[in-house]
């Protein structure tokens, strides 16, 4: 008997369900829960031990991928080898570091391996990157704090002169820290550029309150559904254990006003600062779903669902109500694997 | 009544933000932040009068009528839970 739903089958990454997730696993869980497909999941990672490719009841079947410092070749070669075993429809990547890669070969995949994606034209990823944030702020009528990219400590003790403690040292993809010295600031410098790299940022601090929506943009000016969240227990790692979907009229007004002007293609996930003085800053545009894009699917919005609907070519209506006060709590448990299907990912690279 | 609370009960009635919801068991939600709180029956008592748009001297005298406590320290509690009030942004700024 047919159930009505459109069968496609969707490959995901970021099955990382770790202490700092990546979005794969809750992007999964989203489209299995859609009133309108019946998804075959394809899981694509990069490590052995990501805990997703284990969870064969969320996941039906996973491939290694190489990792994104092998470049576009290496990803295509792979995706030719997966895609003629599987018949992937549509392709979601869900990490910051594989999206360059994933946005060059989206013509490719399209037309050689027909596959479709829904991720936003490189001039308009580049656009939204941390180093510019503040001058794509003031280019779409939104506050970013100043900050400054530095690639030597030249360069950053200079910066340094130029701003008043507390500064913000942040890494070019991840890690951020609030330094209240100069000492403070060169200790997270040396850090921060070990770990991520260069060039590091330093931006002006913004007291206030965190807050974060999951937004998704259909890339002609639409907005087709954003909801907000405040984090109620954040990790030693920064990131939400638990969160709550607020309501505020002002916060998603600009976060529709900054898609609609920007014309963003795909999902994203914006945070904002909301000041003592009640203005909102744009701290950081993170080109993907967030980690708790699943809250969004219990709040009524299913933008994974959305998202597949657009790759494939259909409209979704845009979605604008959302149930508030409703919270996601994340939780860790054992899973528990045979050796034979550690095995089996570590060698054959499919499980 | 010292100055200060006298001037806190003069004011304009104090008005709970809107769409500050709170259940049968004293447990508030912010939508807007976020933000939850528990209080007792008492508080509870409190809310519902300022939602009901009751003046502070109002409420001081309904809560006289109900509850048995000299009166100077009920004035110093209640201003004390009105600040916590406007302190945890549960109040509506336009009306404060």
């Amino acid at each position: 008997m047919s159930s009505g739903r459109t069968p496609c089958t969707v490959a995901v990454s970021g099955l990382n369900n770790i202490d700092s997730p990546g979005p794969g696993m809750p992007v999964i869980r989203a489209l299995r829960e859609s009133s309108n497909l019946e998804v075959r999941i394809v899981g694509l990672s990069y490590d052995s031990l990501e805990p997703g490719l284990y969870m064969h009841d969320l996941v039906d079947k996973s491939y290694q991928i190489p990792l994104p410092s092998a470049g576009t070749e290496a990803l295509l070669e792979r995706l030719k080898y997966i895609q003629s075993i599987e018949q992937i429809d549509v392709l979601i990547p869900n990490f910051d570091a594989e999206l360059h890669n994933f946005i060059r070969i989206a013509p490719l995949l399209r037309d050689s391996l027909r596959i479709k994606t829904f991720l936003p034209d490189l001039a308009d990823f580049d656009a939204r990157h941390k180093a510019v944030l503040f001058e794509y702020g003031q280019q779409h009528g939104v506050l970013v704090p100043k900050s400054h990219t530095v690639f030597t400590l030249m360069e950053f003790h200079r910066a340094l002169e130029a701003n008043t403690y507390p500064v913000v040292v942040k890494g070019k993809y991840y890690d951020a820290q609030i330094a209240y010295s100069a000492d403070e600031a060169v200790s997270a410098f040396y850090k921060i550029s070990a770990k991520w790299g260069l060039p590091v940022l330093l931006q002006e601090h913004v007291r206030g309150t965190e807050v974060n929506v999951t937004v998704l943009g259909d890339g002609t000016g639409s907005c087709i559904g954003a909801v907000p969240m405040r984090k109620l227990y954040i990790t030693d790692k920064g990131k939400a254990w638990a969160g709550v979907s607020i309501e505020d009229e002002a916060l998603m007004q600009l976060s529709r006003t900054l898609i609609e002007s920007a014309r963003w293609k795909g999902p994203c996930e914006l945070e904002f600062m909301r000041s003592e003085e009640g203005e909102y800053y744009l701290m950081e545009m993170n080109p993907r779903f967030p980690a708790w894009v699943y809250l969004a699917c219990g709040c009524g919005q299913n933008h994974p669902e959305a998202l597949v609907q657009m790759a494939m070519g259909y409209h979704p209506e845009p979605m604008t109500r959302y149930r508030v006060g409703h919270m996601f709590i994340r939780y860790s448990q054992d899973l528990i694997v045979p050796m034979e299907e550690f095995e089996k990912i570590s060698t054959l690279g499919e499980l | 009544m010292p100055e200060v609370l006298s001037a806190l009960f003069a004011m304009n009635p104090m008005k709970i933000s809107q769409n500050i919801a709170i259940s049968e068991n004293g447990f508030l939600f912010n939508p807007a932040t976020g933000d939850s709180f528990s209080t007792n029956a008492c508080g509870k008592e409190i809310i519902r009068l300022l939602q009901e748009g009751q003046s502070q001297a109002q409420i001081l005298e309904a809560l006289q009528r109900e509850f048995e406590v000299d009166q100077a320290s009920l004035e110093k509690d209640l201003a004390d839970f009105l600040y916590m009030l406007g302190n945890y942004r549960l109040l509506d700024a336009n009306a404060q």
